[in-house]
C-alpha cells in the first residue's frame, strides 16, 4: 500500500518556537501554476508585536556572544542548509517552476552565502573600527557595536538566495532580526527558520513572519523598540513606491536607520560591505592615557 | 575664598564687524532676495551686524552652481589637487583666527578662551585632516574606487558656527562633493568669513556656496531635487522631520540631533578629578553642546560629598562678559534660548527637584545664566529626560553600576556618556555597555578629526571625523546612490 505522505504546517517562528498566528488566520501558498502548495500563517499586527518582544529579548544573548561564537553558529546554520538541500531544492523548484539544476544552484550559493558571513563575525572592528591617532594624551578607538532589533523584508525574487542575503549580514553584525517574509515564499522562510532552529542560534534572535508587508509593514516600521528597517523587500517591484514612503516616514518618528538598496540586488554576485555597515554603530571610546611620568617621552 | 581679576577684555576691533554681510553664491559675495535680518550680540543683547537673506530663488542658484562646479570642476579634478584646495583652507583660517575667535565670540557669545583655543584651531584642523583624504579614498575601507555622492545640502546649528562648518564642508569636499550650506539664523557672521578665506584660496565658484536665512531656507535646501546627500546637525525634533521628508527620495542622510548624556561618577573616582570633568561636560559653551553631560549620575555614597565639592567648584565660575579673557561661562547665544532653558529649570522645580543656583554675579544685560544644579532629580521629570542645552545639571544617585548603567541608558538619547572611576577594567566594561557613540572615560568633550563622532538611537546617525565621516559622503558599489533610483 502506498504511503500517504505527511504534509508540513507552516507556522510562525517567534522566540526560537514556531506558533501558530495569534489571530488563527491563513493564506494559501501556491506553486508557479496557482495550485495549492500549503497553508501558511498569516501574521498579525499582534505576532509582529510579539516578534519584537521575542527580538529584543535574544538581543542580550546574541550580541553579547563572541564574535567567534557568532561565527560559528551562522556556520552551524549552513551545514544545516546543506544537509537540508534537497528539500529547499525540491521546495524552489515547486515554488517558482525552475529546473532541480537552477534550484539546487541557488541553494547552492545560499549556503556560500552563510559561509561567507560565518566569516564576517570577528572581523567587523578590524575592518570598520580604528584607532584614531587624536591630538592629545589619549587612546581614542572606535569600534562597531549591533544597532539592535533590524526588521527585514526579504526580496521577493529570490526565495532562499535573497532570504539569506539579507539576513545573514544583520546576523553577522550581533543584530536580531524580525524577519518579514516574501508573501510568496512562505514554505521556503519557513523551512529556514527550521535550520535556523536547529543550528544553536539563541531564541528570539531571528524571528520569520509570514503574511503581507503590506499589513505589516507600517506597524512595525513604527513601532519604537525596532531599530533599523531593510526594506529591499519593498522596493523591488515598482508599485510599492507607495508603501516605501510609508514606511520611511514611520521610520523617520524614531530616527531608525534605513536601508534601501539602490536597485534590486543581483544576490548571486559576491555581497560588498553595504548590508553589513548598515546595521551597525560606530562607538568611539577616549581613555587618557595616565600621567607623563608613566607615558615617558625619552623611549625615542 | 575670592579670587579677583581685573578685566582681561580683547578688543572687539580686532572682529572687523561690518554692517552689513552678504550670502556667497557660485563664487561671490551677492544680494539676497530675501529681508535683511540683524545678528545679536548676545553679550549685551544689541544688534552686531545685519545680513542679506537668501529666497528658495537663490537657493535654487546655489544648487545650480553647486551641480555645475562637481559636474565640470571639482569631480573631474584629481584627489590631491583637491586635497591642495583643502590645505589652503586650513592655512586660511589659522592665519585670521585672532580675527574669527573675536568674531564668533561677539555672534555667538562663547567665551573668548573658547573660540580662541578650541573652535577656531579645531576648524582649522578638520581642514588640514581631510585635505590628506582627497587623494586616498581608495583606503577607507570602501572598495577601490568609492564615488562622490554629488552636491550635498548641509544645515548647521548656533552652538559652534565655525567648527560646525569646518565639520560639513570638509570631509564633504574631501570626497569629492560640492555644497550649498545655511549657517543658523543667529550665527551667519563666522562661516561668511570663511567664504572669504575660501575665495582667497581661490577655490573654484560654486564648490561652496552659503545660503542664509531661517528654518524655511532649511527645509527649501534639503528638499531641493537637485541634492544629493543631506547633512543635518540641530534637534532631534527637526531632525526627525527631514528624515519624514526625505522618505521616498534614497538621498543619503546623516543627522546629529540631541543628547542628554550621561556623566557616571563611581564612589572610587578621583573626585577631584571628576569634579573638573563634570563642569567642563556641562558649562562648557554654556551647556549649548548636544553632547553635554547633562545628566550628572553620581553613586549614592559619595553623592553628598561629591555635590559639596561640585558647588564649591561651580561657584568659581566666572560668568561674564565673552571677550574677557577671564570668562568661563559667558552668553547664551540668543533670548529664543534663554527662554527655553528658563522654562525647563521652572519645570524642574515645579516637580520637586532641588535646585542649587552658584551665587556668581552675573552682567547686567545681555543674556546669562547662572550655573545651575538640580541635586536630587527623578528619572521621569523633564529636566532629567529633555535636552536642556544651557549651563545646568541634572542629578541622579545609583547604587550600583549596573543601575547606573540601566539609569544611564534609560533615554531615547544615544550621543555621548562619561565614566568616572579609578578601576580601569570597571571603566572599560561600563564603556562597553553604555548605548552611545561617543564614550569619554576620565575626561569629557574631547573632540578630534580622527576620532569619529555621532549618534545612538534617536541622537542621530551617520559619523563624522574618522574613516566613518569620510563614508557619510561617498558610495561604495554595493550602496545606493541618487542616480540609482
Amino acid at each position: 500500500m502506498a504511503h500517504l505522505a505527511i504534509p508540513k504546517t507552516y507556522k510562525l517562528f517567534i522566540g526560537g518556537k514556531f506558533p501558530r498566528s495569534e489571530s488563527g488566520r491563513t493564506y494559501t501558498a501556491t506553486d508557479r501554476e496557482g495550485k495549492f502548495m500549503a497553508n501558511a500563517a498569516l501574521a498579525s499586527r499582534k505576532d509582529a508585536r510579539d516578534a519584537v518582544v521575542a527580538a529584543r529579548k535574544g538581543l542580550a544573548a546574541w550580541a553579547g556572544a563572541t564574535p567567534y561564537n557568532r561565527g560559528q553558529v551562522i556556520y552551524r546554520a549552513a551545514e544545516m542548509l546543506q544537509g537540508r538541500a534537497r528539500e529547499f531544492t525540491d521546495l524552489i523548484s515547486t515554488g517558482r517552476g525552475v529546473t532541480a539544476r537552477v534550484a539546487a544552484a541557488e541553494v547552492e550559493t545560499a549556503i556560500d552565502r552563510l559561509v561567507h558571513y560565518a566569516g564576517w563575525t570577528d572581523k567587523l572592528a578590524a575592518a570598520f573600527g580604528s584607532s584614531n591617532p587624536v591630538s592629545g594624551p589619549y587612546f581614542s578607538y572606535s569600534a562597531p557595536e549591533p544597532t539592535g532589533v533590524v526588521t527585514v523584508f526579504a526580496p521577493t525574487g529570490s526565495a532562499l538566495l535573497g532570504l539569506v542575503s539579507v539576513v545573514a549580514p544583520v546576523l553577522a553584525g550581533g543584530n536580531t532580526a524580525v524577519l518579514v517574509a516574501s508573501e510568496a515564499d512562505p514554505c521556503v522562510a519557513i523551512t529556514f527558520a527550521e535550520v535556523l532552529a536547529t543550528s544553536d542560534l539563541p531564541g528570539g534572535a531571528v524571528n520569520v513572519l509570514t503574511g503581507r508587508a503590506a499589513e505589516l509593514g507600517p506597524h512595525l516600521a513604527a513601532h519604537a523598540d525596532v531599530d533599523a528597517l531593510d526594506l529591499t523587500g519593498v522596493v523591488d517591484h515598482p508599485g510599492d513606491h507607495e508603501l516605501r514612503v510609508e514606511l520611511e516616514r514611520a521610520a523617520a518618528q524614531t530616527l531608525k536607520r534605513v536601508y534601501v538598496p539602490g536597485s534590486v540586488p543581483d544576490f548571486a554576485e559576491p555581497p560588498g560591505t553595504g548590508r553589513l555597515r548598515a546595521f551597525l554603530e560606530l562607538k568611539t571610546v577616549w581613555h587618557p592615557t595616565g600621567a607623563v611620568s608613566l607615558a615617558g617621552g625619552s623611549a625615542y | 575664598m575670592d579670587w579677583e581679576y581685573a578685566p582681561a577684555p580683547e578688543s572687539a576691533d580686532i572682529a572687523a564687524v561690518k554692517d552689513r554681510y552678504l550670502p556667497y553664491i557660485d563664487g561671490a559675495f551677492v544680494e539676497g532676495g530675501g529681508d535683511d535680518v540683524k545678528t545679536i550680540n548676545p553679550a549685551e543683547g544689541e544688534p552686531l551686524a545685519s545680513y542679506s537673506t537668501v529666497t528658495t530663488e537663490d537657493v535654487d542658484r546655489a544648487v545650480a552652481a553647486a551641480r555645475r562646479a562637481h559636474d565640470r570642476v571639482w569631480s573631474r579634478m584629481s584627489g590631491a589637487e583637491r586635497g591642495k584646495y583643502l590645505f589652503r583652507i586650513a592655512r586660511g583660517i589659522a592665519e585670521r583666527s585672532r580675527e574669527l575667535a573675536v568674531l564668533e565670540s561677539l555672534d555667538n557669545g562663547k567665551p573668548i578662551k573658547e573660540s580662541r583655543d578650541f573652535d577656531v584651531p579645531t576648524a582649522a584642523q578638520h581642514f588640514f585632516y581631510h585635505a590628506g583624504w582627497a587623494d586616498k579614498l581608495q583606503h577607507l575601507g570602501l572598495g577601490p574606487a568609492p564615488r562622490a555622492l554629488g552636491v550635498a545640502g548641509q544645515v548647521i546649528p548656533w552652538n559652534f558656527p565655525l567648527l560646525m562648518a569646518a565639520w560639513k564642508i570638509a570631509p564633504a569636499l574631501a570626497a569629492g562633493n560640492t555644497v550649498v550650506i545655511k549657517p543658523a539664523e543667529t550665527t551667519p557672521l563666522s562661516i561668511l568669513v570663511l567664504a572669504e578665506i575660501l575665495a582667497d584660496a581661490e577655490l573654484p565658484p560654486g564648490v561652496v556656496n552659503i545660503v542664509t536665512g531661517a528654518g524655511d531656507i532649511g527645509s527649501a535646501l534639503v528638499n531641493h531635487p537637485g541634492i544629493d546627500k543631506v547633512a543635518f546637525t540641530g534637534s532631534t525634533a527637526v531632525g526627525r522631520r527631514i528624515a519624514a521628508e526625505l522618505a521616498g527620495t534614497g538621498r543619503k542622510l546623516t543627522l546629529e540631533l540631541g543628547g542628554k548624556g550621561a556623566n557616571i561618577v563611581l564612589e572610587d573616582a578621583a573626585q577631584d578629578q571628576a569634579v573638573e570633568g563634570i563642569v567642563n561636560g556641562i558649562f562648557f559653551n554654556q551647556g549649548q553642546v548636544c553632547c553635554a553631560g547633562s545628566r550628572l549620575l553620581v553613586q549614592e555614597s559619595i553623592a553628598e560629598e561629591f555635590l559639596d565639592r561640585l558647588k564649591a567648584r561651580v561657584e568659581t565660575l566666572r560668568v561674564g562678559h565673552p571677550l574677557d579673557k577671564n570668562t568661563d561661562v559667558g552668553a547664551i547665544n540668543s533670548v529664543t534660548q534663554l527662554n527655553k532653558i528658563t522654562e525647563l529649570t521652572e519645570a524642574g522645580e515645579a516637580e520637586g527637584a532641588e535646585i542649587w543656583r552658584s551665587p556668581c554675579p552675573l552682567p547686567d544685560r545681555g543674556y546669562y545664566v547662572a550655573p545651575t544644579i538640580f541635586t536630587e532629580a527623578t528619572q521621569s521629570m523633564r529636566i532629567t529626560r529633555e535636552e536642556i542645552f544651557g549651563p545646568v545639571l541634572t542629578t541622579v544617585t545609583f547604587r550600583t553600576p549596573d543601575e547606573a548603567i540601566a539609569k544611564a541608558n534609560n533615554t531615547p538619547y544615544g550621543l555621548s556618556a562619561g565614566i568616572w572611576t579609578e578601576k580601569g577594567s570597571r571603566a572599560m566594561g561600563m564603556a562597553a555597555a553604555l548605548r552611545a557613540g561617543v564614550i569619554w572615560d576620565n575626561t569629557f568633550n574631547r573632540f578630534d578629526p580622527a576620532a569619529a563622532f555621532g549618534g545612538y538611537k534617536e541622537s542621530g546617525f551617520g559619523r563624522e571625523g574618522g574613516l566613518a565621516g569620510m563614508a557619510a559622503y561617498l558610495s561604495s558599489d554595493d550602496e545606493p546612490t541618487t542616480e540609482a533610483k
